[in-house]
């Protein structure tokens, strides 16, 4: 049995939060999915309600306060990203946003991402095609192709013709956990560590 | 260990009185700082170069020629000496000419500048930060070096047959620090050629710092320099003071709230953890100051920003009171009785000048 670990963000702001709940879904529909492949996952949330100061302080002065850098580094470090937002005003959150702002540039290229979204009304699904696709395209994560919307009426509805929220996490967790079981654990460069010699600077 | 003052030469506004000083001002005011920090027994004074308002040091050896004139003992220096728009010739010229002003009390910084529009208002482009950054002070480093330079590069005219003057004073050429907020690129080059390291220090938290300053040390040595723990670090901070901790905590308070760089952010309290901004009595000042050998080993120069965002000159010049008086004569003990016999001190015009002809008696010993 190998490990991994998933890191799952949630810009959720209620309490209780559909789009955590949305997010735990999903997590523990790709750990299933992973422990049928033989690999064992540990999750680890992160509320960004929780560090809606730290980020603002972020923004402004440079300094990430508080546990922002713990956040940080978990979903950096993680083997696969499961990023769900509420979808306001035909776009993800501001906090959302934030977050991903903070982010080295470089810091999720190549992870593999799930991506999904809660809103009120059915009418705001796409903005997860228009919005969040093209923003992890920039960072250059690879996004599975499901993307999972829940619209307040999903919670509610059941039928087996594959348009049902539970086949939609299923899936969507199915391809996360193909993409993630397929490849050996990847450790991005450290540039502290293991920095550029200088002679390769000079002659570039 | 090597204690002084640096300035960003920011004009701003006094949020406590809504009082604006001239530039007029501000630049005398600069000079004024200069000359207490000499006065009080400090031993550097380093000013920031910036060519979009509000700032005001566009032209520093301008202003450290004057400030040479009028000292007899202070270091000066630059923080930071913009080394991918400024043309590595002029700096070669400016910095050689002025050391022989200062009679050798000259060193330097270099940063890259991270104001986006100044790149092309000095026909440089922020994206090739780096290339310029390396290709100019290789340059540089050569101007200083050799009597006659040949070069061609990717950045600026070529040069055939060129000589800078004058000439560096006895043949030294000035010590310089290269000064990073988070380019582990730039920690590598100060490693390569054994130059100066100082990590601006105060935006961002210390463990940031470690990681850029511990890599600086490692490469140093990988280079043929010394020791890891030989190699030259500088560091910035930030403090203010009162005899009474909470009677600082109330004056600086606005002047935090209010700061162009921070304010809006953070609270006074958070930016105090999380960095090394130290508002309190000089003692806690002491503390604090001492406690960043911990993190980054023995050093050799400590700067401290203490004229920013309003705070009117009077209001500096009693800081700089504290600072002389009470804290860095404590400072200069500890940290000296701290310090191992084979770290070094900061290279001075005098210590370079004596290695160099030491280095010259034994090259003859050998011929």
């Amino acid at each position: 049995m190998s490990n991994r670990t998933l890191a799952v963000v949630s810009a959720g702001l209620g309490q209780p939060s559909s789009t955590r709940l949305l997010a735990d879904r999903l997590a523990a529909a790709t750990g299933r999915s992973l422990l049928g492949q033989g690999i064992q996952a540990a999750v680890d949330v992160v509320e960004l309600r929780g560090h809606a100061h730290d980020l603002t302080n972020n923004l402004v002065s440079g300094v990430p306060t508080g546990n922002l850098r713990a956040a940080i580094d978990s979903v950096v470090d993680a083997d696969a990203l499961i990023a769900v937002t509420p979808i306001f005003t035909a776009s993800y959150s501001g906090l959302f946003k934030m977050f991903f702002d903070v982010l080295e540039p470089e810091s999720l290229a190549g992870k593999p991402v799930l991506i999904a979204a809660t809103g009120g009304t059915p009418r705001h699904s796409l903005a997860l095609e228009h919005a969040l696709r093209p923003l992890f395209a920039y960072l250059r994560s690879v996004v599975v192709p499901t993307a999972v919307y829940a619209a307040s009426e999903d919670w509610g509805t059941g039928g087996g013709d594959g348009r049902a929220l539970t086949e939609r996490i299923d899936r969507a967790a199915g391809e996360l956990a193909a993409l993630l079981g397929g490849r050996d654990r990847q450790k991005p460069s450290d540039p502290y560590e293991d920095p550029t010699p200088f002679a390769d600077l000079l002659g570039a | 260990m090597q204690f002084g003052v640096f300035t960003v030469g920011d004009v701003t506004t006094d949020p406590t009185t809504g009082r604006t000083p001239s530039e007029a001002e501000r630049i005398k005011a600069m000079v004024t700082i200069a000359l207490k920090a000499e006065e009080v027994g400090l031993d550097v004074f380093a000013t920031g170069e910036h060519h979009n308002p509000p700032f005001v040091p566009s032209s520093p050896t301008t202003m450290l020629g004057y400030i040479a004139a009028r000292t007899e003992r202070l270091v000066l220096s630059t923080s930071t000496t913009l080394i991918t728009t400024n043309d590595p010739v002029k700096i070669a010229e400016d910095f050689a000419m002025l050391q022989h002003l200062a009679d050798g009390r000259v060193d330097l910084m270099m940063g890259r500048g991270n104001t986006g529009p100044v790149y092309p208002w000095f026909g440089q482009d922020i994206r090739q930060g780096i290339p310029l950054a390396v290709e100019n002070y290789h340059l540089l480093h050569r101007l200083w070096r050799e009597d006659v330079v040949d070069w061609e590069g990717k950045f600026r005219t070529p040069l055939q047959s060129f000589t800078s003057t004058p000439r560096p004073l006895d043949g030294v050429p000035p010590f310089v620090w290269h000064g990073s907020i988070r380019s582990p690129e730039i920690a590598e080059q100060a490693a390569y050629y054994g130059d100066g390291f100082f990590a601006n220090h105060i935006f961002w938290p210390k463990e940031h710092y470690v990681r850029l300053i511990n890599l600086y040390r490692r490469r140093y040595e990988h280079y043929g320099h010394g020791s890891a723990d030989q190699a030259i670090v500088g560091l910035g901070g930030q403090v203010f003071m009162r005899r009474r901790s909470q009677d600082a905590v109330r004056e600086f308070r606005p002047y935090f709230d209010n700061a162009p760089v921070y304010g809006h952010g953070p609270s006074l309290e958070e930016f105090t953890e999380q960095t090394p901004l130290t508002v309190g009595s000089p003692q806690e000042v002491i503390d604090r100051t001492l406690g960043f050998r911990d993190h980054f080993g023995d050093y050799q120069r400590q700067l401290f920003l203490m004229d920013h965002a309003g705070l009117p000159l009077k209001t500096v010049l009693e800081q700089l009171d504290l600072l002389g008086e009470e804290v860095v004569p404590v400072l200069r003990k500890e940290f000296d009785s701290l310090r191992p016999a084979h770290v070094p001190e900061a290279p001075t015009h005098a210590a370079l000048r004596a290695a160099a002809a030491a280095a010259d008696t034994e090259k003859a010993g050998e011929a």
